[in-house]
């Protein structure tokens, strides 16, 4: 049993076929009805999820870096692009994946300034800053009427679709896995474990820094504006509770793994759909947190933390590497 | 012959306390100089001066004639200044391989974008960098350990593979601190065959810090003594194992000590 799984772990034609299978089903979906409206939302659901843990997992997990604001910047992600599609481009449907790549963008600009910030202090009072910055955009939010102020934004078209979802979790594991397994990577790994032998390596930290929160919340971005066109938005549920459901994901599934992102991020969303079918919907956060402080006490890097799943290694990488 | 490396006056205050103080150090192209001194007498922090990880407070360094005093410590060490640390700092959750690659970063020219979409410069400059990581690691007799963690190699070899590391980045200057540390008197002798070797095989100029008097008179073209953050003496191990000051500081009366 054990061989055929790692059989199944060292074969190189897994990954790309199941990417190319679920693209396939992804857009047969859309003209057929293989799933119901349902599935189709917590399939939704979990590919955002999947970019959201991901896309932290390089700042909490690979950099080491403690950032509480990950539902902020998916909240920038999710308003610039709903203003672009809605108030600035209303009507034309061709124009989404520029509106998501804008809602990436204006998220990176904005951690581009904390990545800044970032140079001057680390750890815990890098963690507060980011507790601050997610309640300054929150709040800003509540304050633009022209964004809807408190009551959110209305009327957004609901173009995210299971194939654009699909297509955006390749692209974010995709660039991802290649930045991590490259030198830049190296470097965020070597700041996280020693920032001061890695300066004295001449490891270029800030630019590694800045690559790292630049590219995190980019997809934090994409990941908000994917969600802006499929739910209401409204500027209370980019909360700290929203930045704790994907911290618990990033935890559940294992620092410094992609494989553990994705396996966090389905656990995790299943879990939380699950509890609400069961009738459990006001409890789940407080059962899924239960879950994170057991997981912290026994099992604290995750399910698969450090651990890669060998399908996401390069061959360049493969020797010597802790794989699953 | 110009110097390498010039500390010029330098002072270093902490708060109140002075750690370094006027102090001068010159280290000539292409010798191997020793940095002496009792505990506390600032050694590591002139390292630290040095490398960038303090600013000096007053004062100047030169390397290669050019002031480096309060770059950024990534920056001096890409203009050719390596060092090992007293506690040695190794990634010990990284492979052997993966420690020297990091000393690759600032000398793999790819864009984040090469490496975001694995152009083909990206594949060219890896596979370069993994390759001459091997080569030095098979030069220092790791190569068999090259895929297993930095963190589970013997003491010994970790103290090696810093100095592989520190080569990787190609210095002219290499700053040791300590690297006979916890080493007994066999493995010492050891050591200064091996560095002599690292300086004639890597061509590289040799600062180290040391306690084991032995290996430093063995070594070293030239030494300077520091005590309390001052140089109270720089000269040839003859000259420091006649001077009288060096004698009452530090060498505490017979001037040959071990």
């Amino acid at each position: 049993m054990s061989a055929f799984l790692s059989q199944i772990a060292r074969n190189r034609w897994i990954l790309p076929t199941l990417v190319v299978t679920g693209f396939a089903v992804s857009i047969l979906s859309h003209y057929q009805p293989i799933f119901s409206g349902y599935t189709q939302i917590i399939l939704i659901t979990i590919g955002i999820n999947i970019i959201l843990c991901v896309s932290l997992n390089l700042v909490n997990g690979y950099m080491g870096e403690f950032s509480v604001g990950h539902a902020g910047f998916m909240s920038l992600g999710a308003y610039t692009s709903a203003v672009f599609t809605t108030k600035w481009t209303p009507d034309i449907p061709m124009l989404f994946p520029v509106a998501v790549i804008f809602g990436g963008v204006m998220a990176a600009i904005i951690g581009l300034l904390l990545a800044l910030l970032s140079f001057k202090t680390r750890g815990d009072y890098l963690a507060i800053i980011t507790l601050a910055f997610l309640m300054i955009v929150k709040s800003s939010w509540e304050n633009i009427s022209y964004v809807g102020g408190p009551a959110g934004l209305l009327g957004v078209d609901k173009y995210t679709t299971l194939p654009w979802t699909f297509f955006w979790v390749v692209v974010t594991m995709f660039v991802i896995r290649n930045l991590v397994y490259s030198k830049f990577g190296r470097a965020i790994i070597a700041i996280r474990e020693d920032e001061i032998a890695a300066n004295a390596m001449g490891v270029r930290v800030r630019e590694a820094k800045i690559l790292a929160f630049v590219v995190s919340s980019f997809f934090g971005g994409v990941a908000g504006a994917l969600y802006s066109h499929l739910n209401f938005i409204n500027p209370k549920y980019f909360d700290i509770v929203k930045s704790t459901e994907i911290l618990v994901m990033v935890y559940l599934g294992g620092i410094s793994s992609l494989g553990g992102s994705i396996l966090g991020a389905v656990v995790f969303t299943f879990l939380f759909y699950q509890l609400e079918n069961m009738g459990l919907g006001y409890w789940r956060m407080v059962i899924l947190s239960s879950l994170l402080i057991l997981l912290m006490l026994f099992r604290p890097r995750g399910i698969m933390g450090m651990r890669e799943l060998t399908w996401f290694l390069p061959k360049r990488e493969l020797k010597g590497r802790r794989k699953l | 012959m110009s110097a390498l490396l010039e500390v010029d006056n330098v002072t270093k205050l902490f708060g109140g306390l002075c750690a370094i103080s006027n102090c001068h150090v010159r280290v000539e192209s292409g010798h191997t100089h020793g940095i002496i001194g009792p505990n506390g007498a600032g050694k590591t922090t002139l390292f630290n001066l040095i490398t960038g990880i303090y600013k000096p407070t007053e004062g100047d360094i030169r390397f290669r004639s050019e002031s480096i005093a309060g770059l950024r410590p990534g920056r001096i060490a890409i203009k050719g200044i390596g060092r090992t640390f007293q506690n040695i700092r190794l990634l010990n959750n990284q492979t052997v391989l993966d420690n020297v690659r990091i000393a690759y970063d600032s000398q793999l020219h790819y864009s984040a974008l090469d490496a975001m979409l694995r152009l083909p410069r990206f594949g060219r400059d890896e596979k370069q960098s993994i390759g001459e990581s091997l080569e030095l690691l098979k030069t220092f007799s790791l190569a068999d350990h090259a895929h297993g963690l930095a963190g589970e190699l013997p003491y010994g070899s970790q103290r090696k593979l810093e100095i592989a590391r520190a080569l990787a980045l190609k210095p002219d200057l290499l700053l040791l601190d300590e690297p006979a540390a916890g080493m007994n008197t066999g493995e010492t002798a050891d050591l200064t065959e091996f560095l002599r070797w690292v300086k004639g095989h890597f061509k590289v100029t040799l600062v180290l810090i040391e306690h084991h008097m032995h290996l430093v008179m063995n070594l070293c073209d030239r030494i300077t003594v520091l005590d309390f953050g001052q140089t109270i003496a720089e000269g040839t191990p003859e000259e420091i194992r006649a001077n009288p000051r060096v004698i009452a500081a530090y060498l505490g009366g017979t001037g040959d000590e071990d």
